[in-house]
């Protein structure tokens, strides 16, 4: 049966058939017919957001949090450009998104036609792959390619634009398995001699580390179970990036916690120390490696990727494995077991015994305070009147409170972190909130935020609102650009150029003029009792933490440093030996 | 082991001071790369080289198959063997991309560039000219009482030797192709 349609409505029934049950956009001239089309159906819900950037954060975090692609729809011109952020953060971060664009029509193309903008050149760097689709006929079946792309190998973004007359025109609507399949297969079974090199080095490594990144969680909840049970096999310990956190749970016996710049003293000196560096899905960060001419410097390394040029790009690896995470730790588990499940238990032993006396250095422990809120206090107070729920999603901005809720708050399971990590893009975790909550709309959503962060896409507001979203923005606000002053206060020499904001806005205020709910809560004896309140309302809510302004974040390894030169706060046990005031609060 | 404390403003490194610590030699490739012929192929190659800051001597391309709508570069690039390796595999990421192969290590190959070359003279200097042509067997393919113009085919380090030779003989433009380059030999079915 052929079936001629407007371009327009294939794009909502490409969409239909390909699953998707939410977009998030923002109408304009150039997506009108589209537009119309949505009206005309109840399948798919339409979420009109405040600011194009806040559409593509929002898809990032309805991708991530449900391990399904998220999808955008905005209008040429401002509309693309406004986009570009997002594609970005979307593109450094491997996270399955779909923007739709509308396009000034075919025959005004290059004219400098009105919001006309080379939406498909803009964005060439910034996607996996993009489309200009000139002609009806193409459309059904591009539209399925894209999602094909943005999901198949190491995901990403990927960006159709779509002429107006191109909308309007009809045409044979393609179906999702009409579709020729593109020759973009990339391979997920990895190489078994690989692998088995991989396995020989388990049973013999005196000093193993698993180094675990977003890839596991690209790869799936089945790659998260594969990657605890060969955890709880091996008994190696294991780190993560800020990335992966929650493959492996926080509350796991070998768990280390973070690794990198702002992670933990016991995570580095493992990965320092080791004598076999197991990567599975990460991509040797300029944040994890430090000075690359010590890192590591007497590990053997595997490396797990599906994206070849994650191979070798930093940092040489001895084996090197090219596939699916979930693949290659079910054939690794296999001939591990059936090589008679073997490991170096007396090495390990005493290997565990080291790690022991790292984690003695205490590191993520602070000064407390009885006068003002700390705002790691804060997070452990989060921590612990929320951690029993388990459909519990934590979103960040960027900064200092984005490094604390990584080192503070335990992550348990995979898709319930949704941070920006390669682009570091402040005005990210508001409208990820709203995606995640849009996709788990019984679930407690909250975004840790830094007040300045905040700001950048505080237009959101309008949104939660609107559509009744209880997300909860937990502003750590020291009314600082902190993690910038920090680096102006080791690296700088205190010369605090542009750190801080004047004129911030009453939080509380602010949040009754959008009609949410504002608490602003100053002293540490109220914390309990305030957070307790906005886990009890029943819609969006603004947490004015007003916190410690010149606070540091530690452990820290300045750029350029080997792993074992790390900053560590004033409170932790090397330097306070004895001190009273240095326990943990 | 222990931690080590650096006094405050005391670290010259910022934010993104990182070396790498692969310090090998540069060596010079040519890549052939087998890609749909759409819009745009070529402004994602080559916006991947200045993307990553990689280095692009020569670069020809052209439809090979009309069927299939597909072209083929030729790249020439110069890097250290890791940077190389990044560029095969950051090729091989583009989605238009189907196939890219290192003819400096697949084996021997054959590379050919043409080029023309104008040379404007009178007297000896065109005499001497039309000679040296002749050794490097460059056919005039235009003439005038003052001028040629040669083409010359042959690989880039023959066309460098024939221009430099012409530059004293009154060499005015010249124009380049590029290199084309195949590997020696049968095909060979893998797989
Ligand atoms: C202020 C700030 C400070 C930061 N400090 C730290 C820090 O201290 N520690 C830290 O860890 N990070 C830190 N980051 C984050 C850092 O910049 C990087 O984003 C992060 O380290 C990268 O994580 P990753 O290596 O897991 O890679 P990702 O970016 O998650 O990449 C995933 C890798 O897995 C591969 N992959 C994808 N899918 C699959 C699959 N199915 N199978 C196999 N492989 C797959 C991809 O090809 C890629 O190589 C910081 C960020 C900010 C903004
Ligand atoms: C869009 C953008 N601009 C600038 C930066 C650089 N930057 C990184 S952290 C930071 C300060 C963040 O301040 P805030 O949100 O208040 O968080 P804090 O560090 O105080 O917790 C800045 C300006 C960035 N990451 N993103």
């Amino acid at each position: 049966m052929t079936r001629l349609m407007s371009g327009a409505k294939m794009v909502v029934q490409a969409l239909k058939d390909q699953g998707v049950d939410t977009v998030f956009g923002y109408p304009g001239g150039a997506v009108l017919p589209i537009y119309d089309e949505v009206f005309q159906q109840n399948d798919i819900r339409h979420i009109l957001v405040r600011h194009e950037q806040g559409a593509v954060h929002a898809a990032e975090g309805y991708a991530r949090s449900t391990g399904k692609p998220g999808v955008a729809l905005v209008t040429s011109g401002p509309g693309a450009t406004n986009a570009v952020t997002g594609l970005t953060d979307a593109l450094m971060d491997s996270i399955p998104i779909i923007v739709l664009t509308g396009q000034v029509p075919t025959f005004m193309i290059g004219s400098d036609a009105f919001q006309e903008a080379d939406t498909v050149g803009i964005t060439r760097p910034c996607t996996k792959h993009n489309w200009l689709v000139k002609d009806t006929a193409e459309l059904s079946g591009i539209i399925h390619q894209a999602f094909h792309v943005a999901t198949a190998g190491r995901p990403g973004p990927v960006l159709v634009d779509i002429p107006k007359d191109v909308q309007f025109a009809s045409a044979e609507y393609m179906t999702k398995n009409k579709v020729k399949t593109n020759h973009y297969q990339p391979r997920t079974k990895g190489d078994l001699d690989q692998i088995t090199a991989l396995v020989e080095a388990l049973e013999t490594a005196e000093r193993p580390v698993f180094y675990t990144g977003g890839g596991v969680i690209n790869s799936g909840t089945s790659a998260s179970q594969l990657l605890r049970e060969l955890v709880e096999a091996t008994q190696f310990p294991i780190t993560s990036t800020l990335m992966g956190l929650g493959a492996y749970p926080a509350s796991g016996k070998n768990w280390l916690g973070m690794l990198g710049m702002h992670g933990l003293y016991e995570a580095n000196l493992v990965m320092h120390d080791c004598d076999l560096m197991i990567n599975i899905g990460a991509r040797f960060d300029d944040r994890i490696t430090g000075r690359l001419d010590a890192f590591s410097p007497n590990s053997r390394k595997a490396h797990i990727d599906i994206d070849p040029s994650s191979i070798n790009k930093v940092i040489r690896v001895d084996i090197p494995i090219i596939g699916d995470i979930a693949h290659v730790l079910e054939d690794l588990l296999n001939i591990w077991k059936a090589r008679g499940r073997k490991t170096n238990s007396a090495a390990l032993k005493s290997w565990w015994s080291e790690i022991e006396e790292w984690k003695k250095v205490r590191c993520l422990d602070f000064k407390p305070s009885a006068k003002t809120i700390k705002p790691q206090h804060a997070l452990m107070r989060l921590e612990e009147l929320t951690k029993n729920r388990k459909d519990r999603f934590i979103c960040t901005e960027v900064g200092q409170h984005q490094m604390w809720a990584a080192q503070y708050l335990g992550f348990e399971d995979p898709n319930h972190w949704m941070t920006s990590g390669g682009l570091g893009t402040m005005g990210y975790g508001f409208p990820a909130s709203i995606g995640v909550q849009m996709a788990h709309p019984e679930a407690l959503v909250i975004n840790v935020a830094g007040e300045a962060s905040w700001l950048m896409n505080m237009q959101e507001m309008g949104t939660a609102v609107q559509y009744r979203l209880p997300v909860k923005q937990f502003i750590l606000n020291n009314e600082r650009l902190g993690m910038v002053r920090q680096w102006q206060e080791l690296l700088h020499g205190e010369r605090y150029s542009h750190s801080w904001s004047e004129a911030l806005p009453d939080f509380v205020k602010l949040a009754e003029a959008f009609g949410a709910k504002g608490i602003l809560c100053k002293d540490p004896d109220d914390l309990d009792d305030a957070i307790m309140e906005m886990l009890a309302y029943d819609g969006p809510v603004i947490f004015d933490c007003l916190v410690e302004k010149h606070e540091n974040c530690f452990p820290m390894i300045p750029s350029g440093e080997p792993h074992n030169k790390m900053l560590l706060g004033e409170a932790t046990t090397k330097d306070a030996i004895g001190s009273s005031g240095a326990v943990m609060v | 082991m222990s931690a080590l404390k650096i006094k405050k403003g005391s670290s010259k490194h910022s934010a993104y001071n990182l070396r790498s610590n692969f310090g090998e030699e540069n060596e010079t490739h040519t890549l052939a790369v087998l890609v749909d012929n759409e819009a745009g192929v070529l402004a994602r190659v080559i916006g991947l080289f200045s993307g990553r800051g990689y280095n692009i001597d020569s670069l020809t391309v052209a439809e090979v198959d009309h069927h299939g709508h597909l072209s083929r570069i030729t790249i020439v690039t110069t890097g250290t063997p890791q940077v190389i390796e990044q560029i095969k595999a950051q090729l091989g990421r583009i989605v238009p991309v189907h196939e890219v192969h290192d003819l400096t290590v697949e084996g021997s190959s054959v590379e050919r560039e043409l080029a023309l070359l104008k040379v404007d003279g009178k007297g000896e200097k065109r005499v001497e000219a039309l000679r040296l042509a002749d050794i490097f067997r460059a056919h005039v393919v235009d003439s005038t009482l003052k001028s040629f113009v040669f083409q010359i085919t042959g690989t880039p380090d023959k066309v460098d030797a024939f221009a430099d030779l012409m530059r004293p003989l009154g060499l005015s433009e010249i124009a380049r192709t590029g290199v084309a380059a195949l590997s020696r030999g049968g095909t060979e079915q893998t797989d």
